[in-house]
């Protein structure tokens, strides 16, 4: 096994530094001039000087590059243009939303999409079955963003004067803001400490802070407004995780041992449960893992919809504005936790599989 | 639907209809187990009686015949060819220009945004524009755009995995790594990286999905050459003292070719999703062209008002993804059997 996670592990680190790579060039193939889109186009000769030597930009390309990677190991992503903050801490204030957004999402498809499959599975060419894959075909046909706007059209405009009305943007009703939990708890922080920064950081998870501090009302309106972008998000995901979950529990179910289990007279449920569920899943696992990639990419189209103010907002906000930096501290960040989330999946599989390792 | 007769009830064992359609998304991802299987004998199906009475089919005769006998598949390609034909014929059977503002047309009483109606059949978009007849228009651009960009993608991609394939060694190690490097990207987020360094336009567009997708061509072609390379054929050919070019050329990319077919068809729906997608997010098809993702963009906000602005368009989207995922799925049945063991 260890010398399986070692082998992983060291494919992983060239993507990585493939990566660093990459994001580094990025705001370099632009081309234009870095200085005069920052501080404007009647920017002076004197003081592109200036803003070049400042930023390191009159070194060489390499020496710019070992600075880049120096800082990125200190955890300095560079300085926000827009909002003249260190990137770290933009990106430290946009996260906990979209991690929500995307671990709800992700349990969602989770919860509904493995249990979808192996209906289908256990009641083969059934109508459950032929429900769910219609379900899964026009699952992974879905554009998002179009199903984010149908589902707000459907529960604010058309159920929106009955019990099943939801909001269809923003993280809280208007005039609602929670208090930090430590607030709530009578702690008092200091702006610069870790600690602080950290409970600062928590409290942004909506449905924590709103639990923890025992914040009724607000974690009603949280989960409220969670709904309909989560819902969005885990169709892919959903329709995936069903298709592949199924498919793999028939292959399972073919098999002799299954028909032994069968044989001696364990039931079907108890044969799905006990015999065939634990080896079908190994494959999903790996795929759940891949749908992360789908829903960070989805996060910045559901943010749109849902007028979130998460890392996928920010992103493209940045795209907008020219904010490299946040650009290039962004996608390292979301690309380098895609890598190791399924670096992590991989050596789960291989330790939940051996004959993975001795591939 | 077209269904064979009397071929129904030797549609294989265990429903071979549907199963082999699941791992569409893990493959469309990973790649090359489509190839490493394909490589065997079309041997999966249980041939039907005339299939065993009649004179030996060619093995694209035998594809043809197994593709026509699933529903899906065939509802996959009557959707597409519908809308092929809508967008061949596009200007003659849109009945009003998609780009004219209806409003500042003499003897008219229309006005921006109206409901649908029966000589507006979809209504009227916020420059009264005739919403049908865009929708129609949008396909002439998402379909070419879906297909070259899949075209494009297998093209480089195709080529990558071959030479990284057929000469291994450091070129290989290299040229893999960089489509690592490729994955390692969330799609949509390094789509939307390259399309914006490149600027907003349509062919940026084509270029940042294709480049997203290349991966998964190249890996397929590289397990193919990989496979294939072992097998007697081929060395019988080397021994033969044929050229790389021409083993590459009349033995290998002829035995690659199934599965870049079906993943290729599959990756049109992507390549349309994802277009669809950037130019929602104002990186692709620029106004006043009448795209879908960006006539979803210009109106989104008004979706509590003028529903039918946002309804139609994505539709249109989700139909013509649906269609060729449908089509990609009954291809891979048709073309693939062993994966329906």
């Amino acid at each position: 096994m260890i010398g399986y996670a070692l082998k992983r592990i060291s494919t992983a680190i060239p993507v990585l530094f493939g990566v660093v790579v990459a994001v580094f060039l990025l705001p370099r193939v632009v081309g234009g001039d870095p200085c005069r889109s920052v501080l404007g186009p009647r920017a002076t000769a004197a003081s592109c000087q200036q803003f070049a030597e400042a930023n390191g930009l009159d070194q060489p390309v390499l020496q710019q590059f070992l600075t880049y990677i120096g800082n990125i190991f200190r955890g300095d992503f560079g300085e926000s243009i827009k909002f003249s903050r260190p990137v770290m801490e933009v990106l430290f204030e946009r996260l906990p939303l979209t991690a929500e957004l995307a671990l709800s999402a992700l349990l969602l498809a989770i919860a509904v999409g493995i249990p979808l499959g192996v209906a289908a599975a256990r009641w083969h060419n059934s109508p459950v079955d032929v429900a769910t894959m219609a379900f899964a075909n026009v699952g992974v046909s879905m554009p998002i963003f179009w199903l984010g706007l149908m589902l707000s059209y459907l529960f604010a405009v058309v159920l929106g004067d009955t019990w099943l009305a939801l909001p269809p943007t923003g993280r809280f009703s208007a005039g609602l803001s929670p208090q930090p939990f430590y607030e709530v708890w009578g702690w008092t922080i200091t702006d610069t400490s870790v600690g602080g920064g950290l409970l600062r950081f928590m409290s942004r998870f909506a449905i924590f802070n709103t639990v923890v501090s025992g914040q009724w009302t607000e974690l009603k309106d949280a989960l409220q407004h969670l709904v309909l972008p989560t819902v969005a998000l885990s169709t892919i995901p959903m329709a995936v995780i069903a298709r592949m979950t199924r498919s793999s529990l028939l292959d399972v179910l073919g098999q002799d041992y299954v028909r032994t289990a069968a044989a001696k007279g364990a039931r079907q449920p108890r044969v799905i449960r006990r015999h065939a569920l634990r080896n079908a899943l190994l494959p999903v696992v790996t795929i759940i893992g891949l749908q992360l990639g789908a829903l960070l990419g989805g996060a910045v189209l559901t943010e749109t919809i849902f007028s979130l103010a998460g890392i996928g907002t920010a992103l493209f906000d940045a795209i907008d504005t020219r904010d490299f930096p946040i650009v290039q501290g962004f996608t390292l960040f979301i690309a380098s936790t895609y890598v190791v989330v399924n670096l992590l999946v991989d050596l789960s599989y291989g330790y939940l599989d051996p004959r993975v390792r001795l591939q | 639907m077209g269904a064979g007769s009397g071929g129904e009830q030797a549609g294989g064992p265990g429903g071979a209809d549907s199963l082999a359609s699941q791992e569409a998304a893990q493959q469309r991802r990973t790649g090359d187990s489509v190839t490493r299987r394909s490589t065997g004998l079309a041997e999966g199906d249980e041939p039907s009686d005339d299939e065993l009475l009649d004179e030996p089919l060619s093995v694209w005769r035998l594809a043809m015949r197994r593709f026509f006998r699933r529903k899906l598949g065939v509802l996959g390609l009557a959707i597409v060819t519908l809308l092929a034909l809508v967008a061949l014929t596009a200007p003659i059977i849109a009945p009003y220009d998609p780009i004219q503002q209806l409003d500042r047309v003499e003897g008219t009483d229309v006005a921006r945004r109206d409901a649908p109606s029966a000589e507006h059949l979809l209504g009227l978009d916020s420059n009264a524009r005739d919403q049908l007849s865009r929708i129609i228009y949008g396909a002439r651009l998402s379909l070419p755009l879906g297909v070259s960009i899949v075209l494009a993608a297998i093209i480089v991609g195709a080529s990558i995995g071959a030479i990284a394939g057929f000469f291994g060694g450091w070129l290989d190690t290299i040229l893999m790594r960089l489509m690592d490097v490729i994955l390692g990207f969330p799609a949509l987020v390094l789509a939307i990286a390259i399309a914006y360094v490149l600027g907003n336009a349509i062919q940026n567009v084509l270029i940042a999905v294709a480049v997203v997708t290349l991966p998964q061509y190249a890996r397929v072609m590289r397990a193919s050459v990989l496979s294939i390379k072992e097998v007697d054929f081929v060395a019988a050919s080397e021994a033969l003292g044929a050229s790389s070019w021409r083993m590459l050329r009349t033995r290998i990319l002829p035995n690659a070719l199934t599965p870049l077919i079906v993943l290729g068809t599959l990756g049109i729906a992507g390549a349309i999703l994802e277009a669809a997608a950037l130019s929602f997010l104002g990186l692709g098809a620029q106004p006043p062209t009448p795209e879908w993702g960006s006539m979803l963009a210009q109106e989104y906000t008004l979706i509590r008002t003028y529903p039918h602005l946002v309804i139609y368009p994505g539709l249109a989207i989700m139909v013509t993804v649906l269609g060729f995922n449908l089509l990609g799925d009954g291809l891979r049945d048709a073309l693939d059997p062993s994966l329906n063991e």
